[in-house]
């Protein structure tokens, strides 16, 4: 006879980066339902429109998170410059290309030692930070913030970066990827490893469809969808092809976030070897006056950007759907039937980015 | 449908609350998903809710005008991930929603003041 | 069969040097587009108010009566949004983080005193020709008020206006 319980997990557990809260309902150590709640850190970003004007709105929309900083800002200024039929410079698309690029890298390796530390391999964390600590001095040194880079505006960028420090990037990015090497193969071959991930968590292709999962939890279930397709910023010149696996469990997702690594390093050095010269920032004149729905595929997933102006310095409404707000469903249905121990693994394996959720 | 609006690359759809459900239902079986669900404060006490469904890269939204104190029906019968999204538009603006598979009753989000953004 | 997958990069460790700096006897070098804090060079700038209406954090406030300028270190967040909008340039963006403290100060910058005294002088001097302007305005509509009382006829419809002012 087997007894129905109530764990609650959460907000504050040790393999939890930010505050999420779940009501797990156990079958001695069976999960039969999980029941999500968040909102311990809602701040109501979306609120400050109606306070702060739309060019100011670029730094609130860039503290969002403070990982994928880059790509909010990127998506805000996105949206308010089709409002505002302003049209960036070639070599602005590029940068922010880029730039966007550097996020996605870091953000893949912070979730990469995250969930190293989530199955208990403490050593392979740090090594794996230590790769991160390489991106953020490249972005430090280009843009003057570890991750939060206040360079995007809108109209384009705030800030040149000069042709000789792109290639130094490009020299860095030879070695980082020999550090990848070295790092990933511990993930993609290492039998402990394997024995947390391979067959534990599997969304499949139906199911990830109807819950309207996105990013790499999404492409891991054999969806090939990847906002980048829509040719914003500078993709459209770029060769590159959706990561995609069939698995559907913790191994393919790790599989498709080292995979996207590489891609993410080979879209930077295409980026850089094509760059045109030129202007950075179109002046930017009048008022926002329309609505806009931007999206922009951030390291975790698709984001939405939905702006609405109304012809005066505030704008009316501003919303983000962010990828980890869209992710919850799936994360419940994957959590149906798993052990409980898995639990702290299965919720990193969509990279939950609770801040960015809770605006 | 009425004529839709072209703004940017989204397609908006204008249509009357009460047609809602009908038009939801359209778009399921045609096989669009839901990407989310948005609401815009429009004047003193009347709101603007956007709809985005998503099918491949194509974007499609449909727009209805509620009163504050109108009940806005649930989608979530049609598409069961429609709960988070109409949650968070009770909790934030303290719009009233009806039949939500699972109700948090405005407690997704812990927020200091009620409907914040009302 | 893939044990020991950790072991190249063990061997890699041992024999590189380590990630990290001696912190205290090693500090680190910023590159010079870090965005570390704020400084106002006092000497040049015009007390505008420019980076207290651009600032999004509101941490700066400009005091003009007072000569003042002051920042709360613990309230900016670095964008240097103030520093491009500054029309003296006398806002400058430095590298180096904004020290540790136990209370949330402000930094407040004042003009030195020959300023503040030369300001004092130039603002009595504006005051005192604002005076004169004034002076010689209501003069000169006394005089026109009188023109026109003196012809009542020629000026009937404006007259009454006139002196009302």
């Amino acid at each position: 006879m087997s007894k129905i319980s109530v764990v609650p997990y959460g907000p504050q557990h040790p393999v939890l980066p930010e505050p999420v809260h779940l009501d797990l309902v156990l079958q001695d150590e069976k999960i039969v339902s999980a029941i999500p709640s968040i909102g311990f850190i809602h701040r109501g970003l979306e609120k400050l429109v109606e306070k702060r004007d739309y060019k100011e709105m670029v730094f609130v929309a860039e503290r969002i998170c403070g990982i994928c900083s880059f790509g909010h800002g990127m998506g805000y200024c996105e949206a308010v410059e089709n409002v505002m039929k302003v049209e960036v410079p070639d070599r602005a698309k590029y940068l922010r290309t880029i730039f966007q690029e550097m996020s996605r890298l870091h953000s893949h390796t912070l979730w990469l030692g995250l969930a190293a530390d989530a199955f208990g391999y403490e050593s392979l964390f740090m090594q794996t930070w230590r790769i991160r600590e390489k991106i953020l001095d490249m972005l430090e040194m280009a843009t003057g913030g570890r991750v939060i880079f206040s360079i995007v505006d809108v109209g384009g960028l705030r800030k040149d970066v000069p042709d000789e420090m792109l290639a130094e990037f490009a020299k860095r990015l030879k070695d980082l990827r020999e550090d990848y090497n070295r790092i990933t193969a511990a993930f993609l071959e290492d039998d402990a490893v394997k024995s947390r991930l391979c067959g534990v968590g599997v969304l499949t292709i139906e199911q990830a469809n109807d819950l309207g999962c996105c990013g790499p939890f999404l492409r891991a279930s054999g969806v090939r969808r990847d906002s980048r397709m829509t040719d914003y910023e500078a993709y459209a010149k770029l060769d590159f092809e959706p990561v995609v696996s069939h698995d559907g469990d913790s191994y393919a997702r790790c599989v498709v976030r080292i995979k996207e690594i590489y891609q993410s390093i080979d879209l930077i050095e295409q980026a850089i070897a094509q760059i045109p010269a030129g202007d950075v920032c179109t002046p930017v004149k009048g008022m926002p006056d329309g609505e806009y729905l931007a999206r922009v595929e951030q390291p975790r997933g698709e984001a939405l950007y939905y702006v609405k102006g109304n012809g005066t310095k505030n704008l009316e409404r501003f919303r983000v759907r962010t990828p980890t707000f869209a992710n919850i469903p799936g994360l419940v249905e994957v959590l149906k039937g798993q052990d409980f121990a898995d639990v702290g693994t299965l919720i990193l394996t969509i990279d939950p980015c609770i801040s960015c959720t809770e605006r | 449908m009425r004529q839709p609006i072209r703004a940017g690359e989204m397609m908006i759809c204008e249509i009357d609350p009460d047609t809602l459900l009908d038009e939801v239902t359209k778009l399921k079986y045609s096989e669009w998903r839901l990407m989310q669900i948005c609401a815009t404060k429009t004047g003193e006490d009347s709101y603007e809710v956007l709809y985005t469904f998503g099918h491949g890269y194509r974007l499609r939204s449909i727009r209805l005008k509620i009163s504050g104190e109108a009940k806005l029906s649930s989608i979530t019968s049609i598409y069961p991930i429609a709960y988070l999204y109409e949650n968070e538009m009770h909790d934030l603006f303290g719009i009233e929603i009806d039949m939500i598979n699972i109700d948090f009753k405005g407690g997704l989000f812990r927020t200091g003041v009620k409907a914040p953004f009302k | 069969m893939s044990i020991g997958v950790f072991t190249k990069e063990v061997i890699y460790n041992l024999f590189h040097k380590p990630a990290t700096e001696k912190y205290p006897f090693v500090t680190r070098e910023y590159g010079e587009r870090t965005r570390g804090h704020i400084e106002n060079d006092m000497n040049a700038c015009v007390l505008c108010g420019m980076c207290m209406m651009r600032c999004p954090s509101h941490a700066i406030k400009v005091d003009r009566n007072a000569y003042t300028w002051s920042i709360n270190p613990f309230s900016c967040v670095q964008c240097s949004y103030c520093v491009e909008g500054c029309p003296k340039k006398c806002l400058s963006m430095k590298n180096t983080y904004t020290t540790p403290d136990t209370a949330k100060n402000t930094v407040t910058l004042k003009y030195s005193d020959e300023r503040i005294r030369a300001e004092e002088e130039k603002k009595k001097e504006m005051i005192a020709k604002a005076m004169a302007a004034k002076k010689a305005a209501a003069e000169k509509a006394a005089a026109a008020a009188k023109t026109a009382a003196e012809t009542p006829k020629a000026a009937a419809g404006t007259a009454g206006t006139t002196e009302k002012g």
